[in-house]
């Protein structure tokens, strides 16, 4: 890969350059203060935040309230902590973001390399899944569940972010393959390989970029996601993201602040670290074929 | 019967129909070139050929089997691509052995068949390498070596040669050419290049608006054009085609043509069979190496006119120096030994080649001479 090139299209000088600086360290660090704010609160004993002072570092340093929030903490009716309900999200998204990606890889071939009559038409449909709100699949996706056996099960909650996510995938899949160029096809089908020895010798070992592109959107959006988790889950197969949302309901008398933070930075932890590993390829991958070469 | 048979080959999209019943045999060990501008259907039947694109009516047979609906993996061809479609993520000798692993040949026997290849095309120290490594010529090998492993019947060149610079594409010519002519393989090349289908080919298809123009040996193609669209587009510079008048003098048919003053100069023609053309008006197709100085005319032709005109324009090209004027109310170009001595503006007596000269039917664009 090429370094960017830094052009400056505007030539500014130095004291416009000090105020567009500070200004934007103004801005960065007002965006990191929430950041801050979670972390600082959720190294302190509880009596330090009730005693007021949010944005005092701590005084007493302590790792108690991550250890209650993740095996200990009362969430509904167990003190069991977040820790069962990590594994019930990494068991939903794991899959979910697996089958979604390959679904879509495969729309993606199908709609670029193997065109049919009315495919433009097929894929304006499901770009249609991109736009349709949560709330409307609620009722029709329980009965859904119901009829196939799989409500209130992880399995349950890992289809229909499948489901959900294809319309997604099918898209950056299609865009990308789109100027994949279709004499490579042409060549491997003229070597013997067919439609899936395409797709796994030719096509998928090309598309990393794309695939990181998936990888991260379908892994925040699904873990991220309450609505689903909340609907569709029983108490056993609760995601991350309920069961944070229990966890600061269901207090037994005083509310633990210093637990409520440390668990929601426990919730935000795999998306941040996703970001954090994958996201120079993010970026990549949404600027790919854009510039030829 | 032929080696590779395209038998009233017709192609249609919905209504729209792009190729018309093409019908062209070629033989065993034949380099078959079809030629023509972009959008004339010479790409579409190349991918006919090759079973990438269905053929609507008639019949494409090779070695005498119908390969309609055969798929293109079955047809024992190879094809390089424009952009040579080298499978990125592989490494040059898994791109050459690709086929041969997907059609079950053994990796010892793989192996071996690629050494062989990389060793004919002086590719072995590239085995290793990935496609984004290479240079365009390397590249181009390397598609050609993917081609070759397989030992098809019938080897297809889409416009293989049309991304790289001037000069590798030059040096890569004369490789096929050799590569041909060593192997002996049946060969269908499509290019929009004139001089490369002159070049290589042992026969020539020239194609336009879906229709195959003319067929025939390259001589023969540029000698003898079968319309005004060959003549003009095989051949470079262009060869000039005038209107011109038919007149028969001493029973001789001549060619009236006006120079740039409005006089007539008057070209006899070598055959006789114009007489019937008395006072009518044709296109007379003059190359522009026909038209010379008096001392650079052919020696052994036997049928040198002599014409009065002004020169417009000169322009030295280092081996030769064309030199344009006004002839019929057309801008002709002539194409002259660098040691002419022409200048602009200068009334000048050109030698033509009648012996080469060429007539055309002004209302089918058709040739009627010779």
């Amino acid at each position: 890969m090429s370094q960017a090139t830094q052009d400056t299209a505007i030539r500014t000088g130095r004291v416009t350059r000090t105020l567009i600086y500070l200004v934007l360290l103004l801005f960065g660090l007002f965006y990191l203060l929430p950041l801050y704010v979670m972390l600082v609160n959720s190294v302190k004993p509880l009596e330090e935040i009730t005693g007021g002072g949010m944005m005092n570092l701590p005084q007493v340093f302590t790792i108690e309230p991550w250890l209650k929030a993740w095996s200990s903490a009362q969430i509904g009716v167990d003190p069991t902590g977040l820790k069962p309900y990590f594994w019930n999200s990494i068991k939903m998204v794991v899959p979910a973001v697996i089958v979604s990606t390959i679904l879509g890889a495969l729309n993606g071939y199908v709609l670029t390399k193997w065109r049919f009559k009315y495919d433009t038409i097929l894929f304006g449909l499901m770009l249609f899944a991109c736009f349709i709100p949560f709330q409307i699949v609620l009722i029709p996706m329980a009965r859904m569940l119901g009829i196939i056996g799989l409500a209130g099960t992880t399995w349950g909650l890992a289809l229909v972010h499948v489901v959900y996510g294809i319309g997604f995938t099918t898209l950056y899949f299609r865009n990308y393959y789109a100027v994949f160029p279709t004499e490579l096809i042409r060549a491997a089908q003229i070597d013997g390989a067919g439609f899936f020895q395409i797709f796994w010798r030719i096509l998928l070992p090309s598309s990393g970029p794309i695939a990181v592109v998936s990888i991260i959107w379908q892994f925040t959006n699904i873990w991220n996601d309450f609505l689903f988790g909340a609907s569709f889950a029983d108490a056993n197969s609760q995601p991350m993201t309920v069961a944070l949302n229990n966890l600061v309901q269901s207090s037994t008398g005083v509310k633990e602040y210093n637990v409520h933070f440390a668990g929601a930075i426990l919730a935000a932890m795999p998306t941040l670290l996703v970001y954090i590993v994958a996201g120079r390829y993010f970026v990549r991958g949404l600027m790919a074929g854009s510039v030829k070469g | 019967m032929g080696f590779l048979d395209i038998d009233n080959a017709t192609k249609s999209y919905g209504a729209v129909e792009v190729l018309h019943k093409v019908d062209i045999s070629v033989q065993e060990g034949e380099f078959l070139v079809l030629v023509g501008p972009s959008g004339c259907g010479k790409s579409t039947l190349l991918n006919m050929i090759a079973g990438l694109e269905e053929i609507t009516s008639g019949e494409i047979r090779i070695k005498d089997q119908v390969m309609n609906g055969v798929h293109p993996s079955n047809r024992n061809i190879a094809m390089v691509f424009q952009s040579y479609a080298l499978y990125p993520n592989m490494t040059v000798g898994q791109n050459i052995t690709f086929g041969l692993e997907m059609h079950g040949v053994p990796k010892p026997e793989r192996e071996k068949a690629m050494q062989e290849v990389a060793k004919l095309l002086q590719i072995e120290q590239l085995l290793d390498r990935k496609p984004g490594q290479l240079s365009g010529g390397q590249r181009q090998r390397v598609a050609m070596g993917r081609a070759l492993v397989r030992n098809p019947d019938v080897f297809l060149f889409d416009e293989p040669l049309s991304n790289l610079d001037a000069k590798l594409r030059v040096d890569m010519r004369t490789e096929i050419k050799k590569l041909h002519q060593n192997l002996g393989t049946t060969i269908v090349y499509v290019t929009h290049d004139q001089i490369e289908a002159m070049t290589l080919s042992s026969r020539i298809a020239v194609m336009n608006g879906g229709y195959v123009q003319q067929l025939g040996a390259p001589q023969e193609i540029y000698d003898t054009p079968a319309n005004i669209f060959v003549a003009t587009f095989m051949g470079s510079p262009a060869m000039n085609v005038v209107p011109a008048k038919v007149t028969v003098l001493n029973g001789r048919p001549h060619a009236e043509v006006a120079v740039h003053d409005g006089s007539m100069a008057q070209l006899p023609f070598s055959q006789d069979n114009l007489a019937a053309w008395d006072g009518r008006e044709i296109l007379l197709g003059i190359r522009p190496e026909t038209i010379t100085d008096l001392d650079g005319a052919d020696r052994k032709s036997s049928n040198i006119a002599q014409m009065a005109n002004r020169i417009v324009v000169t322009e030295p090209a280092g081996s030769d120096t064309f030199v344009s004027m006004q002839l019929g109310g057309r801008d002709v170009i002539a194409r002259m030994r660098s040691d002419a001595e022409v200048a602009p503006g200068q009334d000048f007596n050109f030698a033509v080649n009648m012996e080469k000269a060429v007539a055309f039917d002004p209302e089918s664009e058709m040739r009627i001479l010779p």
